[in-house]
């Protein structure tokens, strides 16, 4: 059997259901004209934005305001602001144990660390992978895909792949003791796990922020270094004169893409340490799903104000995002 | 080897070229080293899924999964250890352990069981093959109701990337191709949802879920992540090269528009409907938290809420989880070693993901 006459056989019951549709949507474009179609088309996107997306953002706000346990809003009763107050009410700001909601601090802290050392570590690891890659290379598409492979794998899986490794019998203690090192717990310990979340999570996402720098790269014109060379420029004034200038609307892209991305970090994290040893690697999502889900002490209300705030700080960094892009397009168009 | 290597790591300048700069090593140190740590932490743990589970408790562990061989032998109900044994006269035989008393071991020929051979334990060293314990794989079928986690998964994986191809493509074709009242504030509406993620609305569309009476249901899962603003753009920047004149003709030929968005327009973004597609079933296969929420009855489990709860578990039977992981792993390397470039193409062109 051919490949067309195999599709042709595949095709056959859909295209008979699109003939059945066909005919009512007819009458339906005769009575609502053109314009009507289009709200059409449009209608089951809209439908779907509205009730899973728009709607839950503007509950959110009505359930910050609320108290109790339960779910469902008739059940709940009005608290006001009283939600943001417990979450803002410490004794002192910069210690989280003085505070009423010492998670939620402990998490926000957290967070802003994991944030900054894992954007950071990331872009310069991934501007180096992509400086690299961007050179003369044989099979280049090859060490692309390779720096790319952890991007497509599970959170799930690579929660459990590092969780595997940094155990006691695993890999990393295996390495170490073939240099004379003991076996040790590293998952037990408080800064080892936090420096383990900032790891896996940077070898889980590089890939992706790599392919889009080198992208950034390749668009550099060739003759801009071919000019450089003549000129007998040295390597490292070509880099800060040319690369990095032209590099950097792309490289802002990428700085404030990571930095959403990193404030919402969750999965990965929660199956490699579930939040622990302590509260040593709890971050904001964690704290929110715990708080409204998963703790006997549930309280979505508060869960909801928690959100709203960590949703503020993404709402700052899209607009940067979206102002960035902006910008960088324009700069392409001139 | 020498020539492969050679090919590998010849300059583009030519035969001989400019010689090597410090460079050329960085470069070479930085990609080797980056083979070994991205792909090396998958492959031990697909090694690792093939032990036994006292395999896995070794320490140092070995690469390639062993077992220690056992006998039978006549005389003793349970099988029984084989080791290598040093005799006094140096010579070394296959010797069966009995029982072990302190540092010595009362082994016995497994030929000639009649006679008890005392050796320190120093002396013997276990007798071990390659083997792989497909069990891992075969058993958590039966003890986890693995089927069932994993007929979920393609069931939400499948189900979830057809809705989004359709309600996408139907979205972008309005977007892309009418012009009408509204249809800023629906682009705006759009980018709007590209701010709202799940962990900021995780409470309140919970509740719109068990309201809808979709929550321990699969449809729970699927619904609220099919209408992608992702999806939308890389169809509408794609539709938006598709020719008005081919529209146009085909209204003269008194074609509905329906049969448009379906027989001419649909078929000419089929290259960025494939992307889509294959964005759609990483992102669903792969989707953790939403369904760790939605689902808590263990028969409606993903596989990837299904490994994380036999993962947290106190008593972590590795040797399932770590096969279990493997398998999931399947489809997304499949995804990854035969529709790589589309994907790497389709970031590197949107810089969204």
């Amino acid at each position: 059997m051919t490949k067309t006459a195999f599709s042709s056989l595949l095709m056959a019951p859909v295209n008979a259901l699109m003939r059945i549709v066909d005919a009512p949507l007819r009458r339906l474009q005769k009575a609502t004209g053109i314009s009507g179609m289009a709200a059409f088309f449009l209608a089951p996107n809209m439908l779907i934005f509205g009730i899973f997306v728009l709607l839950p953002l503007v509950i959110n706000f009505v359930y910050s305001m609320t108290g109790g346990t339960a779910f469902f809003l008739s059940e709940r009763s009005f608290v006001g602001g009283e939600q943001y107050a417990r979450l803002f009410s410490c004794v002192d700001y910069l210690d989280p144990m003085s505070c009423q909601e010492d998670a939620f601090w402990t998490a926000v802290g957290n967070t802003f660390w994991f944030v900054l050392l894992q954007v950071s570590l990331m872009i310069l690891a991934s501007l180096v992978t992509a400086l690299i890659l961007n050179r003369d290379l044989v099979a280049r598409s090859f060490w692309r895909a390779v720096f790319f492979f952890p991007v497509l794998l599970s959170p799930v899986v690579v929660g459990l792949i590092w969780k595997w490794i940094l155990q006691r019998q695993g890999l990393l203690n295996y390495i170490l003791y073939q240099f004379g090192a003991e076996p040790y717990s590293w998952l037990t310990d408080r800064t080892w796990t936090f420096a383990a979340t900032i790891g896996v999570s940077i070898w889980a996402h590089m890939g992706l922020y790599t392919l889009i720098l080198l992208a950034g790269l390749q668009a550099i014109p060739k003759d801009l270094y071919e000019a450089a060379e003549m000129d007998g420029t040295r390597p490292a004034r070509v880099f800060w004169r040319i690369t990095l200038p032209l590099l950097a609307p792309n490289l802002l892209v990428v700085v404030v893409l990571a930095l959403i991305k990193a404030v919402q970090v969750f999965d990965e994290v929660y199956v490699l340490t579930g939040g622990g040893p302590g509260t040593s690697t709890l971050y904001l999502t964690q704290y929110i799903y715990e708080t409204g889900f998963a703790s006997a002490l549930r309280n979505p209300g508060l869960a909801a104000a928690a959100s709203i705030l960590m949703g503020l700080v993404l709402v700052v960094l899209t607009l940067l995002q979206l102002g960035v892009g902006r910008r960088s397009e324009n700069k392409g168009k001139r | 080897m020498g020539a492969a290597a050679r090919f590998i790591l010849r300059r583009k300048g030519g035969p001989g070229g400019r010689g090597w700069h410090w460079t050329d090593i960085v470069t070479w140190v930085w990609l080797i080293g980056g083979l070994v740590i991205m792909f090396g932490p998958a492959v031990w743990l697909t090694f690792s899924s093939f032990k036994t589970p006292a395999a896995l408790n070794e320490f140092p562990p070995s690469i390639l999964p062993y077992v220690t061989s056992q006998a039978t032998v006549e005389g003793y109900d349970k099988p029984l250890q084989l080791y290598d044994a040093k005799m006094p006269d140096g010579s070394t035989r296959v010797l069966a352990e009995v029982r072990r008393i302190g540092i010595m071991a009362q082994m016995v020929d497994p030929k000639a069981p009649g006679e008890i051979i005392r050796v320190n334990i120093n002396d013997r060293t276990p007798v071990r093959s390659v083997s792989f314990a497909t069990e891992n794989y075969t058993e958590p079928f039966v003890h986890f109701d693995f089927l069932r986690y994993l007929w979920n998964s393609v069931f939400v994986t499948v189900v979830a990337t057809l809705i989004t191809l359709i309600v996408n493509s139907m979205a972008a074709f309005a977007l892309s191709k009418y012009e009408f009242r509204g249809r800023n504030l629906a682009m705006l509406i759009i980018l709007a949802t590209l701010m709202v993620p799940l962990s900021v609305i995780m409470v309140p569309l919970y509740s719109i879920i068990s309201t809808l009476g979709m929550f321990n249901s699969l449809w729970g899962v699927i619904l609220p992540t099919v209408a992608t603003p992702t999806g939308v753009f890389i169809l509408r920047q794609y539709m938006l090269t598709i020719p008005d004149e081919l529209i146009d003709a085909a209204r003269m030929d008194k074609a509905s528009e329906w049969q448009i968005y379906w027989r001419i327009v649909l078929p000419l973004t089929a290259p960025a409907l494939a992307v889509l597609a294959i964005f759609s079933v990483v992102w669903r296969w792969n989707d953790f938290l939403w369904p760790l929420i939605v689902l808590s009855r263990r028969e409606l489990y993903t596989l990837q809420v299904g490994l994380s709860i036999y993962s947290g578990e106190l008593n972590v039977q590795w040797h399932f989880i770590l096969a279990m992981t493997v398998v999931t792993m399947i489809p997304v390397v499949l995804v990854f070693i035969f529709l790589q470039r589309f994907i790497t193409t389709g970031i590197a062109g949107t810089g969204l993901k």
